[in-house]
């Protein structure tokens, strides 16, 4: 290859594909938002990535191509696995470490600038004057949102798993104070780092990179599993500026553009499922939310007294009559694997002529959208999958409501007791049916820690037992029904 | 002169925070799930950094840094389009 022709890619062709990839990027998240294209803008962002890639590979011409097969090779196929592998179930969790991996990619780009442009040149002079006055500063600040992604992410992941303290907020005196210094303190070292750091650069970074690793931590362990959807779509959005700020220290504008738009996307989803919740996004940050109620619940008002309970006979009886069924699923419903015997009870009602819908609250489950998803794999039409909004005021005039595993969303509290913590949280009226089922394993409090007086109305049979195991139970009691 | 691409990074950086902005409205409840995955996987755009860090052949700090990076952001890349592509698979099958 010759001069002119490494100029004409350098200094054309590159930016030319890199504007393209920028377009189909913006092409394929806006496809995403809607329910027919969602697949194909999917599939466009994959083939912008893609470009991007390619171009960055004629950019950077002829080198040693070793660390970057291997890294793309290894990397390539940990993805691939874990895509193939994890369970609809366990979505939220994958997102929230393909996430954190996300961050750590950032970190360590900032940190390899740092040692090629800084260590390993034996500069005499502080980073600045090496590597100019705004890359200097950009890397103290993508090494914090990328860390601050990263450990955040994990933490969300073990909350989302309940293997951190059972997913209940952590709680650490002066939290706020903690905080609070622990980001004085990187901006401090940051500045030092870019202005005045010399022969000890090495160190200041990796000191910036631990407090920073730690103040994610220190982020989400208050915030309750109840609330880590929305965490883990805010640290999306950080992950999104994580991005951007090192687009800026490679002025490469494919960066910044597909970060900043990741970063502003991410904090209006953010901001739509916090409305689903009927919480501010400040409330789930500053975080706590339930663990001032687990200390009440010592008092006699959260014990249930009145609760009926029904068998699988009971509740197919019910059936038998029924024009129209709305299940309910929450959480229980992901726990059990119970999409299939759901849906195969539904097809059973259907033959004998009830209508079956599906009512979704929009944060049933551990993340919005998790129970669409779970009940398109058992090939739910979908169709019948309402949202709140459609299904409330047909709840009125449906003759059974089974709830699967739900429980906070159906929580008449919202709407009859101000001092309750999830009052004016929109929910799923169900208990205005004529008759409720709830299908689950104990009469223990969901996310929010309180008492669901649901439980204990006179149209409510409690149902206890997994929600795979009894909705076969059941199924098999509608199979022997009489036709009608 | 320093300036110069720095200042141009800025004006694309807020025009692309609004393009972001303008186009996540009114999205449907089923699709806030595989949206935010696939959002995540173009933030693993980190990858064409990471690349054009990894160049170097001697296995120094940055260049193994750099390697690091390129993993990190494969996973990210890769898993994250795989993982959206299988949640979308499943609305689109029944139409």
């Amino acid at each position: 290859m010759n001069e002119a022709n490494s100029d004409a890619i350098s200094s054309v062709i590159v930016p030319v594909i890199y504007l393209l990839s920028s377009v189909i990027f913006i092409f394929g998240l806006k496809q995403l938002t809607r329910i027919r294209t969602a697949r194909r803008g999917n599939t466009l962002a994959a083939f912008a990535m893609l470009l991007a890639v390619i171009g960055t590979l004629l950019e950077i011409g002829l080198v040693d191509y070793r660390w970057i097969l291997g890294g793309l090779v290894i990397g390539g196929t940990v993805g691939a696995i874990a895509a193939f592998k994890v369970k609809m179930t366990s979505m939220p969790e994958m997102v929230a470490l393909f996430n954190g991996s996300g961050g750590a990619a950032s970190t360590a780009v900032a940190l390899a600038v740092v040692w090629q442009s800084v260590i390993e040149i034996g500069a005499t002079v502080p980073a600045f004057a090496v590597i100019g006055l705004n890359q200097a500063v950009t890397v103290g600040l993508s090494v914090l949102i990328g860390s601050v992604t990263l450990s955040g992410s994990y933490i969300a992941y073990l909350k989302l798993q309940g293997s951190l303290n059972k997913g209940e907020p952590i709680l650490l005196p002066a939290r706020h104070i903690i905080t609070l210094s622990l980001i004085i303190a990187i901006l401090g070292l940051s500045a030092y780092f870019a202005f005045y750091a010399v022969g000890n650069v090495g160190m200041v970074i990796l000191v910036i990179t631990g407090i920073s690793l730690i103040l994610g931590v220190l982020l989400v362990i208050p915030i309750g599993s109840a609330d880590m959807p929305v965490v883990v779509s805010l640290l999306n959005s950080y992950s999104g500026l994580a991005a951007c700020a090192t687009g800026f220290i490679l002025s490469n504008n494919v960066l910044i553009i597909s970060g900043a738009m990741v970063g502003s996307a991410g904090i209006i989803l953010t901001q739509i499922m916090c409305k689903a919740m009927d919480r501010s996004l400040l409330n789930v940050l500053v975080g706590g939310f339930g663990s001032q109620t687990s200390t009440s619940s010592s008092g006699g008002s959260d014990e249930y007294t009145t609760v009926t309970s029904a068998g699988a006979e009971e509740v197919a009886l019910v059936l038998e009559d029924a024009d129209t069924v709305a299940i309910i699923p929450g959480y229980g419903l992901a726990v059990a694997q119970a999409q299939h015997a759901v849906r195969q009870m539904a097809d059973q009602l259907e033959k004998r002529g009830t209508k079956v819908v599906y009512g979704i609250h929009p944060v049933a489950g551990r993340m919005p959208g998790h129970m669409n998803v779970l009940l398109a794999e058992a090939d739910v039409p979908y169709e019948s999958l309402l949202e709140m909004d459609e299904i409330n005021p047909d709840l009125k005039t449906t003759d059974v409501a089974i709830l699967l595993g739900a429980n906070d969303v159906c929580n008449p509290l919202a709407l009859t007791d101000p001092s309750s913590v999830i009052y004016g949280m929109p929910i799923l009226n169900v208990h205005e049916a004529r008759n409720v089922f709830v299908v689950k394993r104990s009469l223990s409090p969901g996310y929010a820690g309180i008492k669901n007086p649901l439980f204990e109305a006179e149209n409510t049979s409690m149902c206890f037992g997994d929600a795979k195991k009894m909705i076969q139970e059941i199924l098999n009691e509608v199979k022997l029904l009489p036709e009608r | 002169m320093i300036i110069g691409p720095f200042l141009i990074g800025l004006y694309v950086f807020v025009l692309a925070t609004f393009v972001g902005f303008e186009i996540i409205n009114k999205v449907p409840s089923t699709l806030h799930t595989p949206l935010m995955s696939g959002a995540n996987a173009i933030s693993g755009i980190t990858l064409v950094g990471a690349l054009s860090i990894a160049t170097q052949a001697d296995p120094v700090t940055s260049s193994i840094l750099g390697g690091l990076a390129v993993i990190f952001a494969s996973i990210n890349v890769v898993g994250g389009f795989l993982v959206t592509d299988r949640m979308l698979k499943m609305f689109s099958k029944k139409k």
